[in-house]
């Protein structure tokens, strides 16, 4: 089994994160992972992208150069990325921010509206998040559990407030798949 | 427990974990996260972090502390060692031990930012000036590099001669899983002595003579000497400090020699060559100084290729081809100035050396023939049939039939022979890829010298 995700958009949607969260907790399910930033003059409102490699052997190249698993949360990077996919792929894309894409026919498409949602739920910067909970259930690389405890590792006793308002946006998101 | 870490962070705290004390850099991507994380801990652990005003003061900065006896790092990307050399030099000259990390980015000049792994000249072959060498790590993952770090610590006071960690931009981003907890307060390794040689202002005795820090030698009689006992050290480095790793070489039949990132990726391109039948295996230097020639050496019973695989235009394929001697020819593939190969872009490289491939020529001509002669002979039956069902011609049909037969005995008599000949050929082909192993005799013991038969059968 290896899984791997191509997750892009622009610098301060969180991106990075969503990589990092799925990370982590593959890493606690015993998983081989690897996450590979895009680096370079990044900035807000730049160009982000990471790349997630989940496996249940050692990890050979950490890069995804035909991602079987895009996550597309702006046009840009829908437009540069879709490309790349392998037929038969899966892609999940923020509906809120890309109106009216050209979509390949030969693979699988999610659309999530991301913004929406977190605007829904009051926390526009949830919107990541949303998109997190869309992706493990599309893709089911991570239990919900792990996903869960994972979130809460990373907000630490500081922002333990704000777990439950990620996992309601991650709720939403996986809801989105379900319909 | 497992913790999510960046290559340059887990670098930083594994050198710290090995007792490094004294940090002396300057920024420059894609190393930043090293100072910015050594500004952080040293202060922590009562260790010092400088960020110097240059890359030429900041390894300065390492001499000196090397040379109190202090386990000293400095870090740097491409053209801040490039500006390094010259200390690096002195250092060599001085005998002190100190850890260089270099996460190599796109050259020359300033270059882009990002991976590459063209500095392998600069570091092999010593980027600064004089008789001297160094020892090189390539971490291929971001545990590999805690544990490199670690040993370079060791390495360095072992031989008092600078160690480089040699990473890429991709190997100091990247987050992987990494057990701290295995590194955590490491202790130098035990066949370490106490550095007596060391200059810390202490009163000399007969154990700790007066110490001098020096790589001026005016005599040249004396340098002469001095250079001959820094190359027994080199030759000492080169017979315990050498390091490997072989996968799935046993029976490969093409043997890719990478290191670092580039042999993640031919390792994702062999699982897929694998799945389709062709050997192939993979030969990862570990150090790139001393080079694991042996270990190359010891794939040549099966190997027939060589492909050296880098992100540069070519520079370990010098040391690739000085190990096989001439012996295989070893091909190259590269990406360079930042660019990464891709999986797909190894295999394609991998199954165009197969398929050109002398022995595997032949194997494909041979399957042609064989269909072609099948289809030949398919021809020549319809042929038959058309003439014996023709009522005009049924008096020839007979001798036709009787020629006919005759013809297509003869044939099959000269094909099996033919196919004997193949055989045995691919047999001896065979049977030299894989060495002391029994050769398979083709089961026929005619002789196989029968091209005047099969043109007689082809000539009716």
């Amino acid at each position: 089994m290896e899984k791997q995700f191509l997750i892009a958009g622009f610098g301060g949607q969180g991106v990075l994160l969503i990589g990092q969260l799925i990370a982590k907790a593959a890493m606690k399910q015993d998983y081989e992972v690897s996450w590979m930033p895009s680096y370079g003059p990044e900035m807000r409102g730049g160009e982000a992208n990471c790349a997630v490699v989940v496996s249940d052997e050692p990890i050979g190249s950490p890069l995804v150069s035909e991602p079987p698993v895009l996550i597309a949360m702006n046009k840009p990077s829908l437009n540069k990325f879709m490309p790349m996919m392998p037929a038969g792929g899966v892609l999940l894309y923020n509906s809120s921010l890309i109106e009216d894409p050209e979509l390949r026919e030969d693979i699988t498409v999610i659309p999530v509206p991301c913004n929406e949602i977190a605007e829904k739920l009051q926390n526009a910067r949830t919107a990541n998040m949303v998109m997190l909970g869309a992706i493990r259930q599309a893709t089911d690389v991570v239990t919900e559990d792990s996903l869960i405890a994972t979130l809460q590792d990373w907000l630490g006793e500081k922002k333990a407030h704000m777990l439950d308002i990620n996992k309601q946006a991650i709720a939403e998101g996986a809801a989105v798949v379900n319909a | 427990m497992k913790k999510l870490m960046k290559g340059n962070e887990a670098i930083a705290e594994a050198a710290i974990q090995a007792g490094c004390r004294f940090f002396f850099g300057y920024p420059i991507t894609p190393q930043n996260q090293i100072p910015e994380y050594m500004s952080k801990r040293m202060p922590e652990v009562g260790g010092c972090f400088l960020q110097s005003e240059s890359e030429v003061a900041a390894i300065n900065m390492v001499y000196g502390a090397g040379g109190a006896g202090a386990r000293v790092m400095t870090s740097s990307s491409s053209p801040g060692i490039s500006l390094k050399q010259e200390g690096i030099s002195y250092i060599v000259g001085a005998e002190v031990p100190c850890v260089i990390v270099n996460m190599v980015r796109g050259g020359p000049g300033l270059g882009s930012i990002q991976p590459a792994q063209s500095d392998y000249y600069q570091s092999t072959r010593g980027g600064g000036h004089g008789d001297y060498r160094m020892c090189v790590l390539a971490p291929s993952s971001v545990q590999e590099a805690v544990d490199l770090t670690q040993e370079a610590f060791d390495i360095a006071d072992r031989y008092r001669n600078p160690v480089m960690v040699l990473g890429d931009g991709l190997i100091g981003q990247m987050m992987e899983p990494v057990d701290m907890d295995l590194c955590k307060d490491r202790k130098p390794a035990e066949d370490l002595t106490e550095k007596t040689w060391a200059a810390t202002g202490h009163v000399p005795t007969e154990e700790a003579p007066r110490a001098i820090i020096n790589s001026l030698y005016i005599q040249p009689d004396v340098l002469e000497k001095h250079c001959q006992k820094l190359q027994a050290k080199y030759d000492a480095i080169e017979a315990a400090e050498c390091r490997w790793q072989e996968e799935e070489t046993e029976d490969a039949e093409i043997v890719i020699v990478a290191y670092g990132t580039t042999s993640r990726i031919c390792r994702s391109a062999m699982r897929k060559l694998r799945q389709e039948g062709i050997r192939v295996g993979m030969i990862r230097p570990i150090t790139l100084w001393p080079f694991p020639e042996a270990a190359i050496r010891s794939t040549l019973k099966t190997a027939r290729q060589y492909l050296c695989v880098e992100m540069s235009m070519g520079q370990m394929i010098d040391d690739v081809r000085l190990a096989v001697n001439g012996e295989r020819p070893v091909d190259f593939y590269g990406r360079t100035g930042g660019m990464v190969p891709t999986v797909t872009e190894i295999v394609d490289k991998v199954k165009a050396m197969y398929d050109n491939d002398d022995l595997h020529k032949a194997e494909k001509a041979f399957n042609d023939t064989v269909g072609a002669v099948g289809n030949a002979f398919n021809k020549l039956g319809q042929k038959i049939e058309k003439a014996v069902n023709n009522p005009e011609l049924e008096q020839k049909a007979e001798n036709f039939r009787k020629q006919a037969s005759d013809v297509a005995n003869r044939a099959a008599s000269g094909l099996a022979k033919g196919m004997d000949a193949m055989a045995s050929t691919l047999g001896k082909a065979f049977s030299s890829i894989f060495g002391g192993a029994q050769p398979e005799e083709p089961k026929s013991t005619e002789t196989v010298d029968t091209p005047a038969e099969n043109n007689e059968g082809g000539e009716q």
